[in-house]
């Protein structure tokens, strides 16, 4: 049985403002499907100054999801939609006093159905197919979500985005894909390009290519040689070729034409242009 | 208040009679039966003549008992010893409804490179002997076909796998853990080469089990130690537990008429009162013949372990074959191999009764279950009607 906190058990027994909400000031958010085990419903009324007079909610799913669905509704009464739109699935299970992990993804369900009501009342496209590549069939999740959960929720396994997300509790074919995400996003690049994966390659100029080169070199590429000993000094760019020079314990390591090509190269290649190449002056 | 106890296919009471005979067992009784003076000896006595009761509820033997510590270990050593006394056969045999016991064996088989069949069930969670028949191949080591299903209580066509598997020479395992204590079960008849039984499920304690070997099956022990078990399983006996199978057992055969009288009936009274005042339910595996103590019903709309949740504030203990109550998020492996509708398999629960409910157990369930299916109903954003509707996706 799961260890549910007092507040949960609070609101799966006697829920606040189950039910449903007519009239033309009433937008619909919708969330999840049968075969997924667990959907909502969240029906909000907003008056003229863009405050939640009134939230109502349905839901099918587990006692966190009914939890998670009650506190939701008692969390955004009051609030103007810019507040709502603010409100996390982390601040749901907050509100619940924490919730199993296991049982994390009824509070994300809780967050989107609120962002989908957010949409209707906006005008905006009901309910967007999530974009990206379907990851996990299962549960139709796609490799952009998991990428937002993992990000926003600071997640390092498979275990933690399977219980955010779902992607992963079925059939496990996608296991391998989602620890390819989990090690892009931990290993990879920093920061996450929600839109474009595809980078268009821009044309720069000499100054930004050189300004870019050198900033990498001094934040990252130097750093990181520091730890074992060694250094290294820009000494000119031609073009597309970076011209180095390795100092302290880089100097003569039989490791060093590995040192240039896979570490310094590739990590310039990333983060200025594709078309880089290092060379020993 | 005593809980309305309905979840004995998960896990039963001690019964009385077995909690006193393990009494002296935890006082002055202790001894070691390898020991070689008057306290071991006492406790060596105690080790057989629960092995004769184990062997006579089950017409075999007592030399063909192995006691072990549950279930799980039962039928791992069994398939096991089938697969490592004959090394040149990389094919098993078995279905999509084992217990994991017998489901994770076989995956782990497969990544060392055997070649695993997993025979379905049709809708109703019933076999078809004809698959098993194509399914053998001359390489096949070992079949393994539950007696009885610990979910759906469906009860496998057990006497005609066997003797396909006779016909054909093939050693076949049968994971009865359901099975023994419910339905009567002779050995004497069944020629079955490997039978497991665990003893938490006929009300002996929890850690306590036994393998049935028919004389002259191929056996490599799983558990190497000591001389005990004849050589075929090391480490001290559990004489507490192994006594308290004994006397469960015997309590078994003694019930059994019980079972399939008394309990039968309450079990039928419960879902016929569940199925005539709630609509939108449905009773999986109802056309097969089931365990006379197993109910699996499923109620559209809405999700199990809310209701487990709700029952639990009348002390009502059921559990669900739904994805929440197990921290998988797939509903249970057996209703999506009986085709069971998502709509269905997520809000459904599963009542398993004992000779020790009454029929006030029954009464308060009947009493209580109805309107806690109403209220969740109440507020699911799926009713009657609705399946028309694109975001309700229920393949
Ligand atoms: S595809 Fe992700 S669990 Fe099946």
């Amino acid at each position: 049985m799961w260890e549910y906190t007092d507040k949960v058990r609070e609101h799966f027994l006697n829920p606040k403002n189950s039910g449903t909400i007519e009239g033309d000031d009433t937008v619909v958010g919708e969330v999840g499907s049968l075969s997924c085990g667990d959907a909502l419903r969240l029906f909000l009324k907003i008056d003229d100054n863009g405050v939640i007079e009134d939230a109502k909610f349905q839901t099918f799913g587990c006692a966190s999801a009914i939890a998670s669905s009650s506190v939701l509704t008692e969390m955004v009464k009051g609030m103007t939609v810019e507040d709502a739109e603010k409100v996390s699935n982390q601040d749901i299970a907050d509100a619940l006093g924490g919730l199993p992990k296991e049982k994390m993804h009824c509070s994300v369900m809780g967050q989107e159905a609120l962002e989908d009501a957010i949409r209707c009342y906006r005008g905006e496209e009901a309910a967007p197919a999530p974009e990206g590549e379907i990851v996990c069939k299962c549960f139709g999740v796609t490799d952009l979500q998991i990428k937002r959960a993992v990000i926003d929720n600071k997640l390092t396994t498979l275990e933690e985005v399977t219980n955010f997300t779902k992607a992963g509790g079925g059939c496990e074919d996608c296991h391998e894909r989602i620890g390819e995400i989990i090690d892009e996003i931990r290993f990879g690049v920093t920061e996450l390009d929600l839109k474009p994966l595809v980078v268009e390659p821009v044309k720069l100029t000499n100054i930004k290519r050189f300004q870019l080169v050198s900033q990498t070199i001094d934040e990252e590429i130097r750093p990181a040689l520091h730890k074992d000993g060694g250094d290294i000094e820009l000494i000119d760019i031609e073009g597309t070729e970076v011209i180095v020079s390795l100092r302290g314990a880089c100097v003569g390591c039989p490791s060093s034409g590995v040192t240039l090509k896979d570490f310094v190269e590739r990590r310039l290649k990333e983060t200025v242009e594709e078309a880089i190449t290092v060379r020993e002056a | 208040m005593r809980p309305v106890y309905l979840d004995n296919n998960a896990t039963t009471m001690v019964a009385p009679e077995v909690k006193e005979a393990i009494i002296p067992l935890l006082e002055e009784e202790y001894g070691n039966p390898s020991s070689m003076h008057g306290l071991g000896g006492r406790s060596g006595k105690y080790l057989s003549e629960a092995r004769e009761k184990v062997a006579a509820g089950l017409g075999c033997e007592p030399s063909e008992i192995i006691f072990t510590s549950c279930g799980t270990e039962g039928d791992n050593t069994a398939i096991h010893s089938a697969i490592e006394s004959q090394p040149t056969k990389k094919h098993i045999i078995t279905t999509r409804v084992e217990h994991p016991a017998v489901l994770n064996v076989a995956k782990h088989l497969e990544r060392k490179g055997y070649e695993i069949t997993l025979l379905g069930v049709d809708s109703e969670g019933r076999m078809d002997p004809d698959h098993l028949r194509e399914a053998i191949r001359p390489d096949t080591a070992l079949v393994s076909v539950m007696y009885a299903n610990n979910e759906s209580g469906v009860i496998s066509p057990i006497e005609e796998l066997v003797e396909i598997t006779k016909e054909r020479g093939v050693l076949f395992h049968t994971d009865a853990v359901q099975a023994v204590g419910k339905i009567p079960l002779d050995l004497k008849k069944l020629p079955v080469d490997y039978l497991v039984l665990s003893g938490h499920k006929i009300h002996a304690p929890k850690g306590v089990g036994a393998l049935y070997l028919r004389r002259n099956t191929p056996f490599r022990p799983f558990m190497l130690g000591g001389h005990q078990e004849l050589g075929r399983r090391g480490g001290t006996e559990n004489i507490p537990g192994i006594v308290g199978l004994g006397v469960a057992m015997d309590l078994a055969v003694s019930h059994i008429d019980e079972e399939n009288t008394r309990v039968r009936a309450m079990r039928d009274r419960l879902e016929k009162g569940l199925m005539a005042s709630i609509p939108d339910a449905m009773i999986n595996g109802v056309e097969a013949a089931r365990l006379p103590n197993t109910l699996s019903i499923a109620f559209k709309y809405i999700e199990g372990e809310a209701m487990l949740l709700l029952l639990d504030q009348f002390k009502i203990c059921a559990s669900s074959g739904s994805a929440c109550t197990s921290g998988s998020l797939e509903p249970s492996h057996v209703l999506r191999a009986m085709g069971v509708p998502f709509t269905y398999a997520h809000g459904s629960l599963r009542f398993s009764l004992s000779v020790y409910n009454t029929d006030e157990d029954i009464d308060l369930v009947l009493k209580e279950l109805p309107p806690i299916i109403s209220r969740l109903r109440e507020f699911s954003p799926f009713r009657r009607g609705d399946e028309g509707l694109d975001w309700v996706d229920d393949h």
